[in-house]
């Protein structure tokens, strides 16, 4: 159902085809800005609490493509405060399917494509580039960290965007935390400060989108001196985070009040 | 028995409203819009839902159709419990919202359909035949092919009332159906939601500000009015008891003192302008206008029916209504 109803929106945008790819590229442009942070720190510092650039930048890879797959299905919650608004999530409740499907089915945004190609090319170089002693493990690791992470940050998303049926602008606060949340997850974890690490460890778990993973990849020990299977724990932490988003929202939907009401 | 499709038990929706009362301080303050109303509507029936505007209509229909969760009392449609089992309720009731549209906004008609047959999982060849017939009764033939943001309001309704009844609701909620559509518009809606109901045996709710909607269409109505029910009957019942007068409002040349005709009386003189109320069943518009023709020049005339808001000020004015608590 959800290719059905985006299908409509992709092969709209696809009938321009030129404009379709220029915002993708540009799109790719800007995310390259994140990269030029990094590279702007390691032109100063050699390593980064024990990591390397080509170790930061496989941190970077699996974050930005878990980040970009997020943003891809379901960034259009953007559009929730409108719907709420102007009472278009009236329509939604009448529908015989899941509320949330629909929302983040509203739209689809090809450019938003750009951000999980920039992602992958670093992602590609850090794995040339970094010294891995490869196993089969190691290797099913990194599909593995890129769909959590995606589900992960997917969790959190949709249940900040829940803040909308009680103050309908706060979008703003809540991209604070998932863009910003991405930018985190990008850094090892180890070089926060102590309310920080908690913060993402354990409230906001986007530290098990790439650092945990990373860790177990590149056979490092942790900065934080957390057990050893934390690095495995990153599907299990996706599945505690989607149950969680899921309670968070439906008990968001019924505190709608539909506007006019 | 009855068979009730719905059923509406001591039901009430409050809102929590901040209200900014000074420089930093703000109250809350809980308000009622539906305050304890109970009802039971049977199966093949369309029932006119009326009230003055923040009556309480709007939030009975969402909590009907499962879009408000009631703050107490029980509903039931079509046996199911609208806010738990919303979207089992959703295949089964069809909903038209006046001010809004269901359908895509840049995809062609024809295509908003053919989604809606996905999301409802309705059978390609029931599809087909609902849509032909409904093609057929509003003549949607000459406009499938059009972006619905291309259509006319009048237009986009009969798309909009297609989308509702597409899937075989058992029950259609309409709020204010007819909104803002011209006479030849609104003529096609009723005729439409007639037939649906002849034929098909749908439920129909309706909410209205237009008493023809009622007359052409509801054999029962409800009133509702600060969030409760004030009337439950028929509207034979209704015009007897409150509806009868009419007000038939003339412009004559020059200003005159009230007119004296039988059967009438002036209520109001604004220069030239008169206002006179007069009993469906004591004369006719017709017979009116020829006895006031026959005692001054007559410019222009026109014929205002009671509305809404004066049936309720007169149900009120009786004592019919229910103490407020």
């Amino acid at each position: 159902m959800y290719v059905r109803l985006v299908g409509s929106r992709v092969r709209s945008q696809l009938q321009y085809r030129a404009s379709a790819a220029l915002q993708i590229f540009g799109t790719t442009l800007i995310a390259l800005l994140d990269l030029v942070t990094i590279v702007v720190i390691f032109d100063n510092v050699p390593e980064l609490d024990g990591w390397t650039l080509q170790e930061v930048g496989l941190l970077y890879g699996i974050a930005s493509i878990s980040f970009a797959l997020t943003d891809l299905v379901i960034g259009h919650l953007d559009r929730l405060p409108q719907m709420i608004r102007d009472g278009s999530f009236d329509q939604v409740l009448v529908r015989p399917l899941p509320s949330l499907l629909q929302v983040v089915a509203s739209d689809f945004a090809l450019r938003r494509l750009g951000k999980a190609v920039q992602g992958l090319g670093v992602l590609v170089w850090a794995l040339t580039a970094v010294e891995v002693d490869w196993t089969a493990g190691r290797a099913a690791m990194i599909p593995l960290a890129i769909v959590s992470g995606a589900v992960i940050y997917a969790g959190v998303w949709v249940a900040l965007a829940t803040v909308a049926f009680w103050i309908v602008d706060a979008i703003e606060f809540v991209n604070a935390f998932t863009y910003g949340g991405n930018f985190l997850s990008q850094y090892p974890v180890s070089i926060f400060g102590r309310w920080l690490r908690g913060l993402v460890v354990f409230v906001i778990p986007i530290a098990f989108v790439a650092y945990f993973p990373a860790l177990y990849v590149l056979d490092k020990s942790d900065g934080l001196g957390l057990p050893e299977w934390f690095r495995f724990a990153s599907p299990l932490v996706a599945a505690v985070v989607a149950l969680g988003a899921r309670l968070v929202w439906g008990n968001a939907v019924r505190r709608y009040r539909s506007a006019g009401g | 028995m009855a068979d009730h499709v719905i059923e509406v038990v001591g039901v009430e929706k409050s809102f929590v409203v901040r209200a900014k009362t000074g420089r930093l301080r703000r109250e809350r303050r809980e308000v009622t819009a539906v305050d304890g109303i109970s009802f039971s509507i049977e199966r093949g029936t369309i029932v006119g839902y009326l009230g003055p505007n923040g009556a309480g209509k709007s939030t009975t229909v969402k909590m009907l159709t499962g879009i408000l969760v009631p703050s107490g009392g029980q509903i039931r449609v079509a046996g199911l419990d609208p806010s738990r089992q919303r979207i089992e309720l959703a295949r089964r009731i069809g909903v038209v919202f006046g001010q809004r549209s269901q359908l895509w906004w840049d995809l062609p008609l024809r295509d908003s359909f053919d989604l809606l047959r996905h999301i409802y999982r309705v059978p390609a060849e029931r599809h087909r035949a609902n849509l032909e017939r409904f093609t057929e009764i509003l003549a949607l033939d000459a406009f499938l092919g059009t972006p619905v943001r291309q259509l006319s309001l009048g237009q986009r309704m009969r798309g909009e009332l297609t989308a509702a009844l597409l899937h075989d609701p058992e029950v259609v909620f309409l709020d204010e159906p007819t909104i803002g559509l011209d006479v030849v518009a609104k003529a096609a809606v009723r005729e439409f939601l007639a037939e649906v109901n002849r034929a098909r045996g749908v439920t129909v709710l309706l909410t209205t500000h237009d008493l023809a909607d009622i007359e052409r269409l509801c054999s029962r109505l409800l009133i509702i009015d600060h969030g409760r029910l004030i009337w439950d009957g028929g509207l034979d019942e209704l015009k007897r008891r409150y509806g009868q007068e009419r007000t038939l409002v003339i412009d004559l040349e020059e200003p005159a003192p009230p007119l004296e005709v039988p059967g009438a009386r002036v209520t109001k003189v604004d220069g030239p302008r008169q206002w006179l109320a007069f009993r469906r069943d004591e004369t006719s518009a017709a017979e009116l206008t020829a006895a006031v023709a026959a005692r001054a020049r007559l410019v222009d005339l026109a014929i205002e029916e009671t509305q809404i808001e004066e049936i309720v000020r007169r149900i009120y004015a009786t004592g019919a209504a229910p103490p407020a608590s």
